[in-house]
């Protein structure tokens, strides 16, 4: 079980209430998580990552551990507390604007 | 008893306010999406309780919400819009080619007939549209054929921002560009034409060329599709022949920089703009808020203050942001970057704020129900 912490706008579009607790299939990757994450709330796909291209929003970070981990392979494996659930993804809007 | 509801979009959400016909007292509703730009929200003229709103952030892009039940709830649809093919270059702002990309709707436009069919015009500029309630999203390709390699960003955007369906000829369908100008397509977007001629721009190289005009926005009224006014950068135009040529009826208007323009639910001679200063000083001339009003479909304007700061004041009045409704005497609603929208009950000859401190209001549409 693998635990992501959503932006507030990203919570309230999906209405997710908390952490949302994906099962992931392989691998415990970024694109993983990501696939995983998008095929239980639709509405999320185009926000995170671009619709066609699959690329991070530029204002999207990730974070996990104490490590920035936006510009890392979205194949690199996420670190081991991430993929036993012990710490979550954190997918955070990066503090730009008013 | 009629009511009037009217749909506000803002830089931080969207507001519902609501009325009797008298248009005296009104609730207001809101924030929906808090804290996300809503550059657009239209009800369908099929079927008024579906309403589409267009939401986007710098942070997490677009999505489109709808709403069944004229805006209490709403569900988030389809936000994939993906240009057809590869959609090339068009100008950038030092003369040199650059790549088409999506970046937000600026406006939705629901067809006249059926709910689950709507029109989107986005930034970079293009005509989307969806016939499935939103769900999925196809581009209009052959628009881009219209010169769109020497289209050119204006300071707000490259944006399709204006869409105009014609009642009387369900294929004919008007758009308006910043800054590539007006086209129009006869055959429900399968080929599109420049309808340009006539204007005038000196902020570019060849002040009538074919494209290239920064048009603000288009207007008609439904009982005369033919004839079409245009609030462009500066000029206020009118076209008689459904956009083939323009000419000028700015007349004694203080300053023919501005952004929005309407016409009278019952009296399409009848047209009001906003007149703002110029195009770097985005305020109105000499502090005081003024709505003209022609009754001759141009030329003949007359200032319209009652109820209107007459000083200090200095907000702008974005292209999508003024209305009107379809009661009589016919009603007249604006928002302002100061986050006020003002309403008049009798033709634009008294006005009062209906909500003074929204935050920037960069759309108001309004809805006559039974």
């Amino acid at each position: 079980m693998i635990r992501v912490v959503l932006p507030t706008h990203l919570r309230t579009l999906a209405r997710i209430d908390g952490e949302v607790q994906l099962d992931v299939e392989g691998p415990a990757t970024l694109r993983a998580v990501l696939d995983a994450l998008e095929a239980c709330y639709p509405m999320l796909r185009g926000t995170i990552r671009d619709h066609v291209t699959q690329r991070r929003r530029a204002f999207v970070r990730f974070f996990a551990c104490a490590q920035d981990l936006s510009h890392a392979s979205p194949e690199a494996l996420l670190p081991d507390a991430v993929a036993i659930g012990t710490e979550p993804l954190l997918i955070v809007g990066a503090m730009a604007g008013g | 008893m009629n009511t009037v509801r009217v749909l506000v979009g803002t830089r931080k959400g969207a507001f519902v306010l609501t009325s009797d016909a008298k248009r005296a007292r009104w609730n207001i509703s809101g924030p929906y999406f808090g804290g996300w730009e809503i550059y657009h929200l239209k009800g369908s003229p099929a079927d008024p309780q579906r309403l589409y709103a267009s939401q986007s952030s710098g942070w997490f892009g677009q999505q489109i919400q709808r709403s069944n039940d004229g805006g209490q709830t709403w569900e988030p649809v389809g936000n994939k819009f993906v240009y057809d093919g590869v959609p090339g270059t068009h100008q950038w702002y030092d003369g040199t080619p650059h790549p088409w990309e999506f970046k937000r709707v600026w406006h939705l436009e629901p067809s006249l007939t059926d709910p689950d069919t709507i029109y989107a015009g986005v930034e970079d500029a293009a005509l989307f549209h969806s016939t499935d309630g939103g769900q999925t999203w196809q581009e209009f390709p052959e628009l881009r054929g219209a010169q769109g390699h020497l289209w050119q960003p204006g300071a707000g955007g490259m944006c399709l921002h204006t869409v105009v369906l014609d009642p009387s000829h369900p294929e004919r369908i008007f758009i308006a560009i910043s800054a590539a100008g007006t086209f129009r397509t006869d055959d429900a977007g399968k080929t599109w034409r420049p309808m340009n001629r006539g204007l005038r721009s000196e902020g570019i190289p060849n002040p009538h060329a074919e494209v290239g005009h920064c048009v603000h926005r288009i207007a008609m009224h439904p009982s005369r599709p033919h004839v079409l006014f245009m609030q462009k950068h500066w000029d206020v135009m009118r076209s008689s022949n459904a956009g083939e040529s323009w000419h000028e009826v700015s007349g004694n208007l203080p300053t023919d920089f501005g952004f929005p323009i309407e016409v009278h639910a019952h009296e399409p001679d009848t047209i009001y703009v906003v007149p703002i200063t110029s195009d770097s000083e985005h305020y109105p001339p000499e502090g005081k808020l003024r709505v003209y009003r022609s009754r001759t479909g141009g030329n003949e304007w007359e200032a319209l203050t009652q109820g209107l700061p007459q000083r200090d004041c200095y907000v702008n009045v974005l292209r999508d942001a003024m209305a009107v409704d379809a009661l009589d005497p016919c009603g007249l609603y604006f928002g302002t970057t100061g986050g006020q929208v003002y309403g008049s009950a009798d033709a634009g000859d008294s006005w009062a704020p209906i909500v003074r401190d929204l935050p920037p209001v960069l759309s108001v549409e309004v809805q006559t129900l039974p």
